[in-house]
């Protein structure tokens, strides 16, 4: 390890200290001459041997960026323009390429969010897991080889001997996640930087993977920096807390504090952003819509949808949960026409809907919207908001000019947009402000029931939040069912007044939500609400200790 | 290596040679049944309907289509290619030196360009966004636009006419000592080498550039890797078969661009004979010129093909 | 939504000198200082006061020929051009939108009109056919079309699996608003920008046809059969074959100017304002 220098002032030096550190990069936005924005701004951190630093924000905080500075790396032409980055006391703004290529690999590593990209296709794992340490004359191969084997025994990766001699698309993601961390600890480094690493796996891998590396962390006493938009993720990993906002520092502290008795207002929204009340409604009358026995395939040969029976009834939520693999999505398609099932049918208000998209008439089409998970590819970039509002009222009712305008301005109000958004194109929208044209297209057609497919997953959590409470309002202005496929059990509890949790092509367990989240649990279930995160100290260990089911992942 | 990756050769090379056969009907159909009347156009406009008739019947014209697409194919299976109408020579024997000129021509200039190109694209990589770069990629931009004929005869007006250098029209001859032979395609060489060069520079780079974008180049990045060794551990793994793909598509221009350059240095190749028997309108000659270019693009096309199979670590290691 | 000032250098150059070859071509007769078959001096005279580009093989003025050979020659690239355009891009929307067999047929008889190079596949038709004006647009225009097919295609299948065509479908919308207001608005900058390039290749497919005798014939003038005619003269030192070949590099170079300033421009943008 590198030596430990003392500060002029004669305190312990930490092993990172960055201050007033400010990144710049330059933007081309079209029809405008490039000019340089600033990306972060003023932040100074400290970090202690061995210590955990959560940094937490928004898309857009600057969190990655900032996790990138102590590699002296900027991303697609940002440059740090501004303060000081110090790793084992010395500044590594001012130590050259030559410097810089010393320190990646050996005093600070790096774990990225898409393993799967991370990794070379070409070379085997374990040549690359053992690459740092060996560039770096860390340790002889065969020393570095059988580290690496314990490492991966560590992370519980299975196989852990012959792992190594796979290639990287022979791994599922979850364990390409572990390998990526083996890699960063190979070379036993100073500081790793965990940059997202389990944002993009199913919660129940999650759950693995964040314990893998928890533990990897205590028994290494490697430092890290871990940056996620998962305040409860952060909260199970770090000692201290950071939470960063539009390139500026919010609050920090030790992460008790920011959970517990967070100081800005931000942090506050931040910590109870789960914390939507909903109550449970009574089923009454005849269901809205109901899925009987569909069993559906995409080529035929493996059922993707087996036997799912379920009903939703008016002004009513039924959230349907599972991970990615269990067929939630395709269960849209099915009731949509997409997929026609092979079996089983769809009755709507009491009528049996034809399988086939093309068959429906026009009023079975108006009465069923769907919203998407990904806004911005769901509206079409060449259509202004107007348009996009404005064609269903067109085409399901006819309405045309000043009619049609005044509707359209109706609905811009209940979205809480207001009618300068009239001429703005998709592009021109906030993240948020385009789920909300989408739902408002949905409602223009004033449907019975709205599919929503993941609306909030792409969404960040404040802006989560505002999607649903409007949701919710407009369920009760409208008495407008949803069927809200999700993975995040989370946001089922704030919406749902029923729920059927489903793995593998099958509806595992359906019901009511106060019964479905009441014990005892299947086996399933258990694993999956087990596996949310909470925002709660030591949540992790107590979740891992009470499982009853290893996850899919594994 | 594993049975998939040689399953998906097999395919691809089964689907080439069905390629083939269709491409051999599609140039016979072409040629026999569009409105020309090949009798009519060897005799002329005042040749008398007994005259027609009788050259008819001696070409064989008055059979069904398909019966003289498989006389014809069946010929050309067996290597026999026809019989020229305007000279009467046997197809075969005049082809098989003017093949060899053709090749040899083609062959000078892949071996100059395929190298030049790769490092003219590796280089602009290397300074990407820099002059350097810009340079390039203006030149590739400007002569992806410029016609043969305009290199060509550049060439010929300075580095024969006015310095002398080298001939303006490419005499060969059998038994031609090498050195001569060498001196003679210089400039049609040249010419060939400009009109690919660009295409396969630029397509390179992209090629490059893809890989250099990818995240694990970023990986090696931050294990502080030098950039030599990323280039050479990182990105050439996963270039090379890219870059294969480049140069085998490029060839497949380089059998276009002879035709052009052949004609104008008056070399006795491929492309040269077939535009002479274009204009006398020698069909069967057409046919067979023809097909033999479009066999030799095609096959240039499979091994593109078998090269991407073949570099794919996810067919080489099946999970 | 035009802003001059943040143009390249390099895109309005090549706008200015597209736009000079195209009122060169449409106002040809008005230009031209002589006529297209007149002879006027000896063959071959150098530049002068009289003859700007001096005369070409018969004793005609070369500007004057050169004027007329702009018309012919970009009259057929552009006919050509735009028969390739509507084919290829009509076929590949629709091959694209319906799938199925249609899409299957369509798809495997390009690959096959694909496998053969255009010019050998040209080449191999004009042994049988005439070379009149309209004989060489319908080939150059069909075979080209196979490219703009593909991309059309690419393009439109692309666009056709994203959320928003699929919300369209959901709402009930016919085929006609799907091709015609959801894919062709995404699809247009593309397709303008494979316009530019389709268009350079038809003039330097229909140049290299001229150049070997077999495009546009006597005592017709386009430019790629002026280096022909003139071709003889280089060995003697006398640039007259260069002059036209230069033209066609300008134009080809103006155009492929114009057409990458396009695609650049519209993988800056992903929709919205200003960019269609």
């Amino acid at each position: 390890m590198a030596d430990h220098e003392t500060r002029p002032d004669g305190a312990a030096a930490a092993l990172l200290d960055i201050r007033d550190l400010k990144i710049e990069a330059t933007v081309y936005p079209p029809g405008e001459d490039p000019h340089d924005v600033t990306i972060v701004d003023g932040v100074s951190l400290m970090l202690e041997k061995g210590k955990v630093l959560g940094l937490i924000g928004e898309s857009g905080a600057g969190k990655s960026t900032i996790g990138l500075s102590p590699m002296g790396y900027g991303r697609g032409g940002v440059r740090i323009t501004g303060g000081q980055v110090l790793v084992n006391g010395r500044d590594i703004l001012k130590v050259g390429t030559r410097g810089l290529r010393k320190l990646r690999g050996r005093e600070v590593c790096y774990v990225a969010q898409s393993a799967a990209a991370a990794f070379n296709p070409a070379h085997k794992l374990m040549d690359q897991v053992v690459e740092s340490a060996l560039q770096h004359g860390v340790a002889t191969r065969a020393e570095a080889e059988e580290k690496a084997v314990a490492l991966f025994r560590k992370l519980s990766l299975p196989d852990p001997e012959s792992i190594g001699s796979r290639y990287p698309h022979q791994v599922s993601g979850g364990q390409l996640q572990r390998v990526m961390t083996a890699m960063a600890l190979c070379p036993e480094p100073d500081l790793i930087v965990f940059d997202e690493p389990t944002t993009a796996l199913d919660v129940t891998t999650q759950i693995d993977v964040l314990a893998a590396i928890k533990d990897a962390i205590r028994d290494t006493g490697v430092a890290a920096l871990y940056i996620t938009h998962d305040l409860a993720v952060v909260a199970q990993v770090s000692d201290e807390i950071m939470v960063l906002r539009h390139g500026k520092t919010v609050e920090s502290g030790k992460t008790e504090q920011i959970i517990h008795a967070p100081r800005e207002d931000y942090t506050r929204q931040l910590v109870s952003v789960r914390e939507i009340v909903h109550k449970e409604k009574e089923q009454s009358g005849a269901p809205v819509l109901s899925v009987n026995n569909v069993t559906a395939s995409y080529s035929g040969d493996v059922d993707v949808l087996k036997n799912i029976s379920v009903d939703i009834y008016p002004g009513q939520t039924l959230a349907v949960v599972g991970e990615s693999g269990s067929g939630k999505s395709t269960l849209a398609r099915a009731i949509t026409g997409l997929l026609p099932p092979r079996e089983g049918n769809v009755m709507f208000a009491g009528r049996a809907l034809s399988p086939r998209l093309a068959e429906r008439t026009k009023d079975d089409l108006r009465e069923l919207q769907m919203i998407y998970q990904m806004a911005d590819v769901a509206m079409n970039p060449r259509q202004t908001v107007g348009t996009i509002i404005g064609r269903p009222l067109e085409f399901y009712f006819g309405m045309r000019g000043a009619e049609r305008d005044k509707r359209v301005a109706e609905l811009l109000d209940k979205i809480e947009m207001g009618e300068g958004f009239l001429d703005r194109y998709p592009a021109e929208l906030s993240g948020g402000q385009k789920q909300r044209v989408c739902i408002a297209r949905a409602l223009a057609a004033r449907p019975n029931l709205i599919i929503c497919d993941e609306v909030t997953s792409a969404l960040d959590p404040l802006v989560a939040n505002g999607i649903l409470k409007l949701l919710l309002e407009l369920q009760a202005q409208e008495e407008v069912a949803y069927l809200f496929i999700t993975h995040d059990l989370a946001t089922v509890r704030s919406i749902a007044d029923s729920i059927a949790v489903m793995y593998r092509g099958e509806v595992v367990r359906y019901g009511p939500k106060s019964q479905v989240l009441k014990p005892p649990f299947d086996d399933y279930t258990d694993l999956l609400l087990s596996s949310v995160p909470e925002m709660e100290i030591g949540w992790l260990e107590k979740a891992i200790a009470g499982r009853k089911m290893e996850s899919a992942g594994n | 290596m594993d049975s998939p990756i040689l399953r998906l050769i097999a395919q691809r090379v089964a689907l080439g040679i069905l390629l083939l056969f269709a491409v051999s009907v599609l140039i016979f159909v072409g040629t026999q049944i569009l409105p020309g009347d090949v009798a009519q156009s060897i005799l002329g406009n005042q040749a008398t309907p007994q005259a027609l008739a009788n050259l008819r019947e001696e070409l064989g014209l008055n059979d069904p289509a398909y019966i003289r697409y498989f006389k014809w194919l069946g010929g050309i299976l067996t290597g026999d290619l026809g019989t020229a109408l305007t000279s009467g020579q046997d197809i075969a024997t005049s082809l098989g030196g003017r093949l060899q000129n053709t090749l040899f021509l083609a062959f000078w200039a892949a071996v100059v360009s395929i190298p030049l190109a790769v490092s003219l694209g590796l280089i602009a990589v290397r300074y990407r966004n820099g002059p350097v770069d810009k340079a390039i990629s203006g030149f590739a931009l400007a002569s992806t636009s410029l016609p043969e004929f305009f290199i060509g005869y550049l060439l010929v007006y300075f580095f024969a006419v006015k310095l002398q250098w080298f001939p303006g029209i490419s005499t060969v001859y059998d038994g031609m000592p090498f050195l001569d032979r060498m001196k003679a395609i210089a400039l049609p060489a040249t010419a060939l080498t400009l009109v690919v060069l660009a295409h396969m520079m630029r397509m390179t780079r992209a090629a490059i550039l893809n890989v250099m974008q990818s995240a694990y180049i970023e990986t090696a990045e931050l294990k502080g890797l030098s950039a030599f060794d990323i280039i050479r551990k990182h990105a050439f793994p996963n270039a090379i078969a890219p870059i294969i793909n480049v140069v085998m598509l490029n060839l497949a221009f380089l059998v276009v661009g002879v035709v052009v350059v052949e004609v104008i240095f008056v070399y006795p190749g491929m492309g040269q004979y077939l535009v002479d028997h274009v204009a006398k309108r020698d069909v069967p000659v057409v046919q067979a010129v023809g097909l033999i270019f479009a066999a030799v693009y095609i096959s240039l096309n499979i091994i593109a093909d078998i090269a991407a199979i073949v570099a794919n670590p996810r067919l080489r290691h099946p999970k | 939504m035009l802003d001059l000032k943040h143009i390249p250098i390099g895109a309005l150059i090549g706008l200015v000198l597209t736009a000079l070859f195209a009122f060169v071509a449409i106002f040809a007769p008005l230009l031209a200082p002589h006529g297209m078959g007149e002879i006027v001096g000896d063959v071959w005279e150098p530049m002068s006061a009289q003859h700007w580009l001096g005369t070409d093989n018969l004793g005609r003025d070369l500007l004057s020929r050169m004027i007329f050979g702009a018309r012919t020659t970009v009259f057929i690239a552009v006919m050509a051009t735009a028969l390739s355009f509507s084919l290829g891009a009509i076929l590949g929307f629709t091959a694209a939108v319906v799938g199925g067999w249609f899409d299957m047929v369509m798809s495997r008889f390009v690959d096959l009109l694909m496998s053969i190079p255009t010019l050998i596949f040209g080449l191999v038709v004009l042994s049988v056919l005439p070379s009149t004006i309209l004989v060489l647009i319908v080939v150059m225009g069909i075979l080209d079309s196979t490219r703009v097919y593909r991309l059309s295609r690419a393009v439109a299948v692309d666009i056709n699996v994203m959320d928003f065509v699929e919300a369209a479908k959901l709402r009930g919308e016919g085929r006609t608003w799907i091709i015609f207001r959801e894919i062709l608005p995404n699809a247009l900058s593309p397709l303008i920008s494979e316009l530019g390039l389709r268009f350079i290749y038809a003039v330097l497919f229909l140049s290299a046809l001229s150049f070997l005798g077999l495009g546009v014939q006597p005592p017709d003038a386009d430019w790629g059969g002026m280096v022909k005619e003139n071709k003889e003269g280089i060995v003697f030192g006398i640039p007259a074959a260069l002059i036209p070949a230069a033209a066609i590099a300008a134009l080809a170079i103006s155009v492929n100017l114009v057409a990458d300033w396009v695609l650049n421009r519209t993988t800056d943008l992903k929709g919205g304002r200003g960019n269609g």
